[in-house]
């Protein structure tokens, strides 16, 4: 198991991000998170990756309590997070962004800096901006450089936040072959969206989140077709449409 | 293709991408600064004791500022007590002197390593506190060294000391440099100090420049743009920052040990002074440029030049600077050079990497 989530709460005053969470994510793994708005889904990447330290419960990575493991040190062994908000290092260009990520990330001071980055530049479509200061991108160029960046620490568990809203069907066509592709090279996947369809067409299992609960989790088709999704997340009451 | 490892990269891809730092500006000016450099170097074959003495002022000042404006422009540390490291650089070097009978000139590092050593402590105290906390906590322990050694009465106490003759008279080198320039020691003395300032000012330059050329530079850019974000990137933003301050502190007991050594005076209101080891400091880092290296350099000479064109009109000296001061910050926020290179293009000390993609071996790349 890369992740394992054991009964992990937190509250922010009244509002409850996590309530009880258990998550287990094997290495290889695919997999989708969906949920209505608010419901928890970045909260739970932030206490995954140690932005936010959960009221109750732990979090392991690889076997290992990380409960108390500060950002940063998550980062090194081994988390890449895209922010949904995108978080660019403005004053750095693109390339640069890159560039920190991976001389800082899990294998910190490595040789290939520049290769690496570059390929990655290229997979994501962003090898004509390499030069351009991150701060002047446009917001479809900044969430290209989130996963970028997080691709760059070289993760072996990337956690994506909102990435295919705005594109194009060709370009959402593109993401979902990278990620895909990501996958099969062994990075494990964690991938919140709500562009429901790119989903479903590259994970194995879904995870559906409401008011910090986890209401469903389990083959992706299964879970679509579960009457309480169908309810919280789509909105359909079934037996009203029946 | 479904190996266990991480790999965001794909097949190897040696040699396809180029990275490139310098300019052709910068290319030409490290020909001028080594220029430069050896000039100064010999400039006490020719130059005046004024001169050299303000050449001195300018090295240490420069240091110094250059050190501010790597914590302040640099590292989002805004510091108001360096006093209290120039001070314990000036204490320490009187105290291996006079104390402990140590070379003087010897005693310069041994007084920045002491320094060094001391800022670990007081680092730790003072990396509790965030912002404008921070800086009132530097200036507390500021006052705090201030209060201290006035106590210490080998030194002087309150009214401070002087070194004797004797321990300056045969510092290591005196001999020699009294020969080789034909003059009495005390100008051969000045000639020993001012190389020892022009080598603290290459150190702090060339350390300055190396390190916002490494990828250290890169993670303090990185943490001044969102500190949780260079943090879930692998940045551990305190050991950065504390390994700054750290530096600055090394390089402040320096230029302490190497003024107090030049003057062969101190006392605890001169070595921990407020205003000339931190206000003037922040001036001419405010109008050479903040977050550039070029900016303090031209600071501090300017500052000089001014300090000397002014000497002789008392209260008018701080107005004019005041007055300078605020109408830079209002007028050219960026400063002299910040202006400058920000109109031209012109960078001395580029840091900023550029990646070229050599062959276009990936057709299917977007
Ligand atoms: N640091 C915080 N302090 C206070 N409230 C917070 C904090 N972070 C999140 N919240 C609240 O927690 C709730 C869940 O937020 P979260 O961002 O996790 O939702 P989400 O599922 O990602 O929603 P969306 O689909 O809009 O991105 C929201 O009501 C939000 O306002
Ligand atoms: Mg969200």
């Amino acid at each position: 198991m890369i992740l394992r989530l054991a009964g992990v709460s937190k509250r922010f005053g009244a509002v409850v991000v996590a309530d009880k969470i258990d998550l287990d994510v094997a290495r290889g793994e695919a997999l989708g998170i969906i949920g209505a708005n608010g419901a928890g889904k970045s909260s739970l990447f932030n206490l995954i990756t140690g932005v936010v330290t959960p009221d109750a419960g732990t979090v392991s990575l690889g076997g290992r309590d990380v409960t108390k493991v500060s950002l940063r040190n998550r980062c090194v062994a081994g988390i890449g997070r895209s922010f949904q908000i995108p978080r660019p290092f403005e004053s750095l260009t693109v390339f640069e962004n890159l560039l920190v990520a991976s001389e800082y990330g899990r294998e910190h001071g490595h040789r290939g800096a520049n290769e690496l980055c570059g390929s990655i530049l290229e997979r994501t479509g962003l090898a004509a901006q390499a030069n351009t200061l991150a701060g002047k991108l446009t917001l479809l160029n900044r969430k290209r450089l989130e996963m970028a960046r997080a691709l760059a620490t070289q993760p072996d568990i990337v956690l994506l936040d909102e990435i295919a809203g705005g594109l194009t069907e060709a370009e959402c066509h593109e993401l979902v072959a990278f990620i895909r592709q990501l996958n099969q090279e062994g990075v494990t996947i964690v991938w919140i969206e709500h562009v429901v369809h790119a989903l479903l067409s590259v994970v194995s299992r879904l995870v559906v989140l409401e008011f910090g609960r986890k209401i469903a989790d389990g083959e992706p088709h299964a879970v679509m077709n579960d009457p309480e999704v169908r309810r919280s997340y789509l909105g359909i009451d079934d037996e009203v449409a029946a | 293709m479904s190996s266990p490892q991480p790999a965001a990269a794909p097949e190897p891809a040696t040699g396809r991408y180029r990275v490139r730092v310098a300019t052709r500006t910068a290319k030409a000016f490290w020909l001028v600064a080594i220029v430069i450099i050896a000039v100064l170097v010999f400039a006490p074959a020719f130059a005046s004791r004024p001169m050299l003495q303000d050449l001195i002022l300018v090295f240490l000042l420069a240091s110094l500022a250059l050190c501010w404006n790597l914590m302040a422009g640099y590292a989002g540390l805004i510091s108001v007590g360096q006093q209290a490291f120039v001070g314990l650089g000036g204490y320490a070097l009187f105290a291996l002197i006079i104390v402990g009978g140590f070379d003087p000139l010897l005693s310069i590092p041994v007084a920045a390593l002491i320094v060094a050593l001391l800022s670990i402590p007081v680092g730790t105290l003072v990396f509790r506190m965030q912002g404008a906390y921070f800086a009132v906590v530097t200036w507390v322990v500021a006052e705090v060294f201030r209060l201290l050694l006035a106590q210490w009465r080998e030194l002087g106490g309150g009214t401070g000391t002087s070194l004797p003759r004797s321990a300056t008279n045969d510092m290591i080198g005196l001999d020699f440099v009294a020969e080789l320039f034909g003059v009495r020691s005390a100008a051969a003395r000045e000639i020993i100090i001012y190389w020892a300032a022009l080598f603290t000012v290459v150190l702090v330059v060339g350390g300055c420049y190396y390190l916002l050329r490494s990828r250290v530079g890169l993670a303090l850019r990185a943490i001044k743009d969102g500190e949780v974000a260079a943090q879930s990137v692998g940045v551990s933003t305190t050991r950065i920052k504390f390994a700054i301050y750290l530096f600055a502190a090394f390089c402040a007991g320096l230029v302490g040990a190497i003024y107090f050594l030049q003057t062969s005076r101190i006392s605890p209101d001169a070595a921990f002074s407020l205003l000339d080891w931190t206000a003037y400091i922040i001036f001419i880092v405010v109008i050479g440029g903040l977050a550039t290296i070029e900016g303090p350099i031209i600071g501090a000479i300017l500052f000089v030049l001014l300090r000397n064109t002014l000497s002789g009109y008392g209260p008018w000296y701080l107005i004019v600077l005041g007055v300078l001061g605020i109408g830079v910050m209002l007028l050219a926020p960026k400063g002299i050079w910040g202006n400058f290179s920000q109109w031209t293009g012109i960078h001395l000390f580029p840091t900023r990497r550029r990646i070229e993609i050599v062959s276009q071996a990936s057709k299917d790349a977007r």
